[in-house]
């Protein structure tokens, strides 16, 4: 089937092509550009183009391709970097040399390489769709070859294949292969979903001991500009006690996306110390890269993450920024004329949103294993403003909300998570988790440290009223205790050999913080004041 | 393909800046045309829509005197910049017209001017220190090659004495000399004279794209591609480190505002159009280094904050794009002090690369956490000094207090001395000294 394109404007692409269907890829013009279909008409079809249209003119031919917007899964992806649309950068920059110029396709997995599989079935052997019929030997990994549907298998042997060679096949013919592909926009199927009972652990004191997450779970990082998001969602990336990690710099810097690949290159998992990167997806479209793609790209991130997740491992996909691809959603919406919501945001932003962060889960897959796929976004509010409707939107299906504080981040105080509006629906279950595995103080641990805290808030009051001269020497005691748990323990600096807290460190930390207030207060109790007890040796890592 | 330029006679309506045309054949998007003016000359326009035969051009300038009747040329192409060495030494207008009398050059090549996205995988780490002079960003918020840092200012505050501090002083680790690309948008006559003579004192050289405040709006838009377009060929093409001024993006937000309001968008927040991260993106992002290339392209913008509102979606979206931001203090300037640089608000995200052991000095990093740490104190307790009084703050508060001062008189403070980055730091290092003060 072929057409013309009849109208351009932007990203929106309207063409005369008849028999296409609702979200069908098609290609457009000479260079041969990705598009989507996003509406339909008797006479025309308006795509959406995922590249740059400059250039291009009415009366350039299209040709639909009959499928959606897939991802291509399998062995081959770990350690990759993608645009939105899953084209490998990599590649890419081989082919066609450092800018990115539009047509420009190169196929995810068509690499020459062999992969050693294994089966676990064999012929005659009825299998269901989901199933592990087999693995892929991927350096250390495991990577569970699935059965792509159900049926009864004819053949299936060992041996070296590439991404497209028939591994084996149905009794009526079909081949199976190692890899397969899967509509980006259509969530990937499980058995059912579980409730998240397991903490995800990040290595990030803040996070793990006031307001834990899960693994299976979702969080927003909301914060604005310079407050710390990025290399917080860096931060997690490298330490996060995940078997994989999908990172999305979604219309964000392109030195980011640099300095990411740099440094996790020379850095190990700190859990299971193999290269990180062994562990690491990454999906690229930054601010200066094609709009529709953007908006495309966190589908493509959240579908490989499944497929993951579909093996039984624990994958977390870290977003940054979510409110760009809110963004990339209202200038498509835009251009399409669509009446405008709230901030001339779609009115489906919303249930868009909720759609996407309703992928995560912890669920029983097809082959009756675990997996679980956790999210972590950071929100972009204009202004620092909290109000605005993304992060709104965010905050009805997060379960976690770690919200940066600017006037923290001014002061050097990272990771600038404000400790009082922050808030983790995970915490009752996983602070009872962490009670039994790490150590069985941990919730008092966690209920004194927050007291000193919200006591030196109530105390600044009365400062700012009495003065600091006019306190009680156990009001300073306090206020010291406080600083301490805040300079200490609070921050965390990324760029130190601090940038990673066990479980086990977190506890030592804030013990030993908790047990020289402790000590502290017996000197007062006894006469002493603050300063003699401290000129006593009474607090000695006060000046670490 | 069309083998040769079109004419078309087909205007069908004119509304402010834009003209409409029926039954045109086989037309670009973002092709660029030629509108002949029934009075003489002619002018540029660029088509921004396309629907069947009816095609929707924006006109780059005055509208005034066309009629129906004019002929539209289409030229089969889109925007480009002629490229080539010869424009070091150039003044242009902000259509790349020659403004200096000079005969024209033969470019090397001519350049799309919006050029291409750099992949991400091809960027190299922008790193290498560069030496401004100014010790609140050598030794606070340091710039590296590559970077992208505007300079937050407000209306009334030395902006272009600090911006041109950085243009005469800005050198490079290896003593090596940047190319200016200067990009003006907007400029009063006195601001425009000021920079031209500190341009005419640049050893490496300069390229200048003017565009005045009587000039016509939309070459805001153009010529920081064009003035972009040419630093990335001197860069990536030629190996030459690259500095790029551009200001006033404030005048270039308006303009795009100006325009988008004209093509009957949708307004987003203060009227800007939806899609402002994203345009001003595709200039702020093609600063940087690449992989096995040697050149750079570094770029300062300067930002005036309307309202002395860092909130507002210039530096909103500007801040949330760049590698940090340089935040002037109306406070400061009312001290006398120069360069009035507050510290706390401003940030250089690419600062650890560039400091420490082999670039600046091995105390760097951990002197610059102390100052900080201190200055910030001292600056929270001049809030609580205004409600208690210096009586009511223990003795170490009130030394903090001292030192926030200090800090401002003698570390910010510099006039127009320059200073190299050791003696910014030893600045530093002699304020916490005297002080007695440690981690
Ligand atoms: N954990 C941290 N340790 C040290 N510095 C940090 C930390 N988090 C943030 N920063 C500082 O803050 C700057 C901005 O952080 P970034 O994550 O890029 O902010 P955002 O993404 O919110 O704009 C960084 O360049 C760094 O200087
Ligand atoms: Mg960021």
């Amino acid at each position: 089937m072929s057409g013309t394109i009849t109208g351009i404007a932007g990203p929106t692409v309207t063409v005369d092509l008849k028999g296409l269907r609702m979200y069908e890829i098609v290609l457009v013009g000479k260079a041969g550009l990705t598009g989507e279909v996003v509406r339909l008409e008797r006479e025309r079809a308006v795509l959406q183009v995922y590249e740059d249209t400059r250039g291009l003119a009415v009366g350039e031919p299209v040709r639909g391709t009959a499928r959606p917007l897939t991802a291509q899964l399998g062995p081959g992806l770990l350690g990759g970097m993608f645009d939105g649309l899953q084209r490998p950068l990599e590649k890419l920059l081989e082919r066609d040399g450092p800018f990115i110029s539009g047509g420009s396709s190169a196929s995810v997995l068509d690499s020459p390489r062999q992969w050693h599989f294994i089966p676990v079935k064999g012929p005659g052997d009825r299998v269901t769709a989901g199933e592990t019929i087999g693995q892929a030997e991927e350096g250390a990994f495991r990577h569970l070859v699935s059965a792509p549907r159900d049926g009864v298998l004819a053949s299936l042997a060992a041996g070296s294949y590439s991404v497209c060679q028939a591994v084996g096949s149905y009794d009526d013919g079909s081949p199976i292969s190692v890899c397969q592909e899967w509509p980006v926009r259509s969530p990937r199927p499980c058995r059912r979903r579980l409730p998240p009972t397991e903490p995800l652990v990040t290595g990030q004191r803040v996070v793990d001991f006031l307001y834990p997450l899960a693994r299976g779970g979702t969080a927003i990082i909301p914060g604005g500009f310079g407050t710390g998001k990025t290399i917080l969602e860096q931060s997690v990336a490298k330490f996060s006690d995940v078997d994989l990690v999908v990172y999305v710099g979604c219309g964000e810097r392109g030195n980011e996306m640099a300095e990411l690949l740099e440094e996790f290159a020379g850095l190990n998992d700190p859990w299971t110390s193999r290269r990180l990167m062994e562990r690491t997806i990454v999906v690229a479209n930054t601010s200066n890269m094609p709009v529709a793609a953007r908006e495309a790209s966190i589908y493509t991130a959240v579908t490989m993450a499944e497929y993951f997740r579909d093996m039984g491992y624990h994958v977390l996909l870290l977003a940054d920024s979510i409110s760009r691809w809110a963004e990339a959603l209202r200038e498509i919406s835009s251009s399409l004329e669509e009446m405008p919501g709230e901030e001339g945001y779609p009115t489906y932003l919303a249930s868009r949103m909720a759609g996407f962060m309703e992928r995560a889960g912890v669920v029983e897959t097809m082959n009756g294993t675990v997996g679980s796929l956790s999210m972590i976004l950071s929100v972009s509010p204009p202004g620092g403003d909290f109000t605005e409707p993304v992060t709104q939107a965010c905050l009805r299906t997060a379960g976690a909300f770690l919200m940066l504080d600017a006037s923290l981040a001014h002061r050097r105080h990272f990771p600038a998570v404000n400790w009082f509006q922050s808030f983790s629906l995970y915490e009752q279950t996983m602070v009872q988790h962490f009670s039994r595995i790490v150590d069985a103080g941990w919730t008092e641990a966690r209920r004194r440290c927050r007291t000193l805290l919200q006591r030196e808030e109530a105390l600044r009051e009365v400062a700012e009223i009495v003065g600091l001269e006019g306190m009680q020497e156990q009001d300073h005691l306090i206020l010291h205790s406080a600083e301490r748990i805040r300079l200490e323990f609070l921050c965390q600096n990324a760029y130190s050999e601090d940038a990673f807290s066990s479980p086990e460190q977190i506890m030592a930390m804030m013990n030993r913080i908790l047990a020289d207030h402790e000590r502290l207060e017996g000197r007062l109790a006894a006469g002493d004041t603050l300063e003699a007890a401290l000129g006593k040796g009474g607090d000695e890592h006060a000046s670490q | 393909m069309r083998l040769s330029e079109h004419t078309y006679r087909t205007v069908s309506s004119i509304r402010g800046p834009l003209i409409f045309l029926n039954r045109v054949r086989e037309v670009r998007f973002g092709e660029v045309v030629r509108i002949i003016h029934p009075e003489g000359g002619s002018l540029e326009g660029e088509v921004i829509k396309i629907d069947g035969d009816t095609v929707l051009v924006q006109v780059m300038g005055e509208t005034r005197g066309l009629d129906t009747g004019s002929a539209v040329i289409f030229s089969d192409a889109v925007k480009r910049a002629p490229l080539s060495v010869e424009v070091i030494g150039r003044i242009f207008s902000g259509s790349f017209a020659p403004l200096d009398n000079e005969p024209p050059y033969i470019p090397e090549r001519w350049g799309a001017i919006s050029g291409a996205p750099i992949n991400p995988v091809a960027r190299a780490r922008p790193q290498d220190f560069i030496e401004t002079g100014f010790s609140t960003i050598d030794a606070l918020n340091t710039l590296v090659r590559g970077q992208k840092l505007p300079i937050f200012s407000c209306a009334g505050l030395p902006a272009k004495e600090m911006a041109a501090g950085i243009l005469r002083n800005a050198r490079l680790a290896g003593g090596g000399q940047f190319v200016v690309v200067f990009v003006a948008l907007g400029l009063t006559h006195h601001e425009y004279s000021y920079y031209m003579d500190v341009l005419a004192g640049m050893q490496g050289g300069f390229a200048a794209f003017i565009n005045r405040a009587g000039e016509p709006v939309i070459e805001r838009l153009l010529a920081p591609r064009f003035g972009l377009a040419v630093a990335e060929y001197l860069a990536f093409c030629h190996a030459m480190d690259v500095l790029v001024l551009i200001t006033d993006m404030t005048n270039y937000c308006d303009a795009l505002r100006e325009v988008s309001t004209a093509r009957e968008e949708l307004p987003g927040r203060r009227g800007y159009p939806g899609y402002l991260y994203s345009d001003l993106s595709s200039l702020y992002e093609r600063a940087g280094r690449i992989r096995g290339l040697a050149g750079s392209v570094t770029m300062l913008p300067v930002v005036t904050m309307p309202e002395d509102d860092i909130t507002h979606p210039i530096p909103d979206l500007t801040g949330y794009i760049t590698e940090g931001q340089i935040v002037l203090s109306r406070e400061l300037h009312q001290q006398g002090i120069f360069p009035p640089v507050d510290v706390l608000p401003s940030l250089s995200r690419l600062m650890q690369q560039g400091i420490g052991e082999g670039q600046t000095r091995s105390d760097h990093r951990q002197l610059a956490n102390r100052l900080y740490r201190h200055y910030s104190r001292g600056r929270d307790l001049r809030r609580l000094e205004a409600i208690v009084g210096r009586d009511g703050l223990s003795g170490k508060d009130r030394q903090m207090l001292d030192f926030a001062d200090v800090f401002e008189r003698e570390l910010v403070h510099q006039g127009n001395v320059r200073r190299t980055v050791a003696e910014s730091l030893d600045t530093g290092l002699a304020l916490m000294q005297r002080f007695a003060l440690e981690g």
